[in-house]
């Protein structure tokens, strides 16, 4: 097995499912240094990564969930329901706005983890029913499109810290920080045990319900700051159509990123090089004028090439 | 019986291989019509194999099958049920949400004009076939609201009603109650009268010898035995299916428990380490008293589905329980979590190392760490000095052989793979080890190792619960032995009566309380 030197194919598949997302990301920035005008201009970056920040919040979460063998599909209504918390709570200021969307978001996650951890349902059917319930009491809540002017709101989603805009800077301090908690602590450790083997997690004590509660309930929270953030540089609380099929980006950046779906493994830097990837490829392909249509079958292809290499990991 | 006819199905010197395991080696079994023939034996004998060869499913690598008089070779199960070779697994495998009577005719049935199922005439032959099978219900409502046995039944029914002349039935009674056992029975006599071979797996004796004409006894991929049961001593079918010569079986052993054996436990701490009162579980346990003392090897005997695996379990919280209660050290344990118990000092080895042991992605070092982590963290973060402390030390003491640490557990042998989940608990310090099939499919060397270890965790005050369905390594091993059997208690052993043919006699004794 792996005493053994293995065969070259393997050796090649073993590195790009560890490396790949990394070379990709590699590949596609030199392509636009070389061809593309004006990439290298700082608005350009700029623009890029703040679109992606919602996007690498979500997954962060996501992946957290995926790693226990479970999917979070609310997390887009999640977002929309942080965008009409906010809007309903801004009156008080600011910061009570954000905490009713994050506390928003906590109890989505709470509902969507106790159906799964405790009630038994399966994690797809649990948040696909809240998918679609948390987005209508989003609408409920505000029905159309408000704008605000709220100033400390509007700074959140577009001032800066030195050059780099505050969105940026959030989703780069919690991608630190759950890249901390999957390695470094004893929930990150039982998170991945769990997703490796819950039966034997079961048998070893673990909390395993508990961890399952929390694991929606980050998820949850995550999404709804996401949802804060993406109102914030708005300027205005769409609940309608906020993070309609973010939960899509979102498994996709995990996947790509090499986490396998089938539980046991979280890798939180590759899922933000799989968000980056997908929006640099995105981003060059309409600077190039191809069409969006092109976008799309581009992207299905690393979906299934990321699938392929994760699968012949998991098969060995 | 009658045995004038030939064969109807026949096995000629079958060899099946699978990957490190020779599941059959050169097994001749014939099947004669109107004969109930049981197949017995442990797990890993065969017999699963055999009747998957019987059925299709597997293809034998040498020897051959003769149906009928004529070498046959069936491609998929289909074509073994086409040709009149019925199967009904332990778990009854219709489809739930369909109604009794379409699950009845699944495949069959009568079409009317247009080739529009003619339901009418579905229901009505439905009804009229389960008549005969003593179930009378409403052939519409699903199959999902009958009772277990109705559904056995119904798959009995089904699998005869196809012009089966072989019937082969595996485990039948697992999930029946007594009185459906009864019209079990009875329907397989009538399968009998009619001419109809059968093949009834089971390992509750009793019902052997209730309905049973001949018997064929598998042991590792052989035949061990075959011939009539009505003559054969049921200490001497136990021996056959367990190995063991019954003359031979005190001779010195080659395991490497010490053989000062007969430690009786440190009775003065005036407390079991842990005693379980009364489990009680639907179908599996009934009424099962078991005390460990603190440096004793406590035994469990019996066959297999004797409650042995469910009694651990249920000491550990693993399997919910109707009724019972644990005691560690005197005090009552929360039933139904293993967190507690883990938190009270009991642990569980448990038998499916894969399934429900090792984490197999994730490395040797965190396998071990796992049920320790929170007293190797400080304030939830872990602390990789005390991790690497543990390791090192279990690793060295249980002498696991790994590349490194850092080696994903999935790619180490069996043996080192069991010694990692031993070190996961001994990190811990537990008061009550529960190992259930510790040596099971590892090597020799790693089995001697284990034992080992055993003995000295047992000098150490530890007390242990050794279920093994090697005998020998339970007598050797084992200072008292508590023998099970259809779930629950039916003798203990201790000093000089612990050796392998009291364990047998023990098995074999006919329930007095057994419904049988």
């Amino acid at each position: 097995m792996a005493e053994a030197v293995a065969p070259p194919g393997r050796r090649v598949l073993a590195w790009a499912q560890e490396y790949g997302v990394y070379a990709a990301v590699g590949v596609l920035l030199l392509f636009n240094v070389l061809f593309t005008p004006h990439f290298l201009d700082v608005a350009n970056f700029r623009t890029q990564l703040v679109q992606v920040a919602p996007i690498v919040i979500v997954s962060l979460g996501m992946a957290l969930v995926i790693g226990t063998q479970g999917i979070d599909l609310s997390v887009g209504s999640v977002m929309a329901l942080a965008a009409a918390l906010v809007a309903l709570y801004l009156g008080y200021g600011a910061w009570p706005a954000l905490l009713a969307a994050l506390a928003g978001g906590a109890v989505a996650g709470t509902a969507g983890g106790a159906l799964v951890a405790y009630v038994g349902v399966q994690p797809i059917v649990a948040t696909l029913a809240l998918l679609v319930g948390v987005r209508g009491l989003a609408n409920v809540l505000v029905p159309q499109l408000v704008e605000f002017r709220n100033p400390d709101l509007i700074a959140l989603g577009s001032s800066s810290l030195s050059g780099v805009p505050v969105i940026v800077v959030i989703a780069a301090v919690l991608t630190l920080l759950m890249a901390f908690v999957v390695r470094r602590t004893t929930f990150g450790r039982q998170v991945v045990a769990i997703g490796g083997n819950r039966a034997a997690s079961e048998l070893s004590g673990l909390p395993v319900r508990r961890v399952l509660l929390l694991v929606y309930v980050i998820s949850g929270v995550l999404a709804a700051l996401a949802g804060v953030l993406a109102t914030a540089r708005l300027q205005a609380s769409d609940p309608t159509s906020l993070g309609l099929f973010i939960e899509l980006s979102a498994i996709t950046a995990v996947v790509v990123g090499g986490t396998p779906l089938s539980g046991g493994r979280i890798r939180v830097l590759s899922t933000v090089m799989g968000a980056l990837l997908m929006q640099l490829l995105s981003a060059t392909l309409i600077k190039h004028n191809l069409p969006q249509s092109w976008t799309q079958i581009v992207q299905a292809v690393i979906i299934l090439a990321a699938v392929y290499a994760t699968r012949e990991r998991g098969t060995r | 019986m009658s045995q004038s006819a030939a064969p109807v199905l026949e096995a000629r010197q079958i060899s099946k291989r699978f990957p490190g395991v020779r599941a059959l080696d050169g097994v001749s079994l014939a099947l004669f019509p109107g004969e109930v023939h049981a197949l017995v034996g442990e797990n890993g004998a065969g017999k699963s194999t055999l009747i998957k060869v019987f059925t299709g499913v597997h293809r034998p690598d040498a020897g051959e099958l003769i149906y009928d008089g004529s070498p046959v070779a069936f491609g998929t199960p289909l074509d073994a049920q086409r040709a009149g070779i019925s199967t009904i697994y332990q778990e009854v495998n219709l489809v739930p949400m369909m109604s009794v009577a379409r699950n009845l005719m699944l495949g069959r049935e009568p079409r009317g004009r247009l080739g529009v199922i003619d339901t009418a005439g579905m229901y009505g032959e439905a009804e009229r076939i389960l008549a005969g099978y003593g179930v009378v219900t409403d052939v519409r409502r699903p199959l999902r609201t009958l009772g277990m046995g109705a559904q056995q039944m119904v798959a009995l029914a089904r699998a005869v009603a196809v012009d089966a002349r072989v019937v082969i039935m595996d485990e039948p009674t697992s999930s029946l109650e007594p009185r459906e056992v009864e019209t079990l029975f009875s329907v397989i006599r009538k399968l009998r009268d009619d001419g109809i071979a059968v093949v009834y797996v089971s390992h509750r004796l009793d019902e052997l010898y209730e309905v049973c004409d001949r018997v064929t006894v598998l042991r590792d991929g052989r035949v061990a035995h075959t011939g009539p049961l009505a003559g054969l001593e049921r200490l001497k079918l136990i021996a056959l299916m367990l190995g063991r010569d019954l003359d031979e079986v005190r001779t010195g052993g080659l395991t490497r428990f010490s053989r000062d054996r007969h430690r009786t436990g440190d009775r003065d701490g005036a407390q079991p380490a842990v005693q379980a009162v009364g489990l009680t579980r639907r179908q599996a346990l009934r009424g099962v008293d078991v005390s460990v003392w603190p440096g004793e090897v406590v035994g469990l005997g019996g066959l297999l589905g004797a409650g042995r695996s469910e009694t651990a379990k249920g000491i550990v919280g693993a399997l919910p329980l109707d009724a019972g209660r644990v005691l560690v050290a005197g005090l009552p344990l929360r039933t139904g979590s293993t967190t507690a118990a883990i938190r009270a000092g009991v642990s569980l080895l448990p038998e499916d190392r894969k399934a429900e042991g090792i984490i197999p992605a994730l490395s040797v070092r965190e396998n071990i760490a796992l049920a320790a982590l929170p007293s190797l963290s400080r304030a939830g973060v872990v602390s990789d000095a005390k991790i690497d402390k543990v390791v090192e030390v279990f690793m060295h003491r249980l002498r696991i052989k790994a590349a490194s640490p850092h080696q994903p557990v999935q790619e180490l042998s069996g043996g080192n793979q069991q010694k990692v989940l031993l070190a996961r608990w001994l990190a811990i310090r537990p008061k009550v080890l529960l190992l259930d099939e510790p040596t099971r499919g590892i090597d020799v060397g790693a089995k001697a190792e284990v034992q080992a270890l055993v003995d000295e965790l047992a000098e150490e005050g530890l007390g242990v619960l050794l279920i093994s369905s090697d005998l020998e390594e339970l007598v050797e091993g084992a200072d008292r032995i508590l023998v099970l059997r259809e779930g629950a208690v039916v003798g203990e052993l201790s000093g000089d009566d612990v050796t392998e043919d009291k364990i047998m006699a023990s098995i074999a004794e006919r329930g007095a309380e057994s419904d049988g």
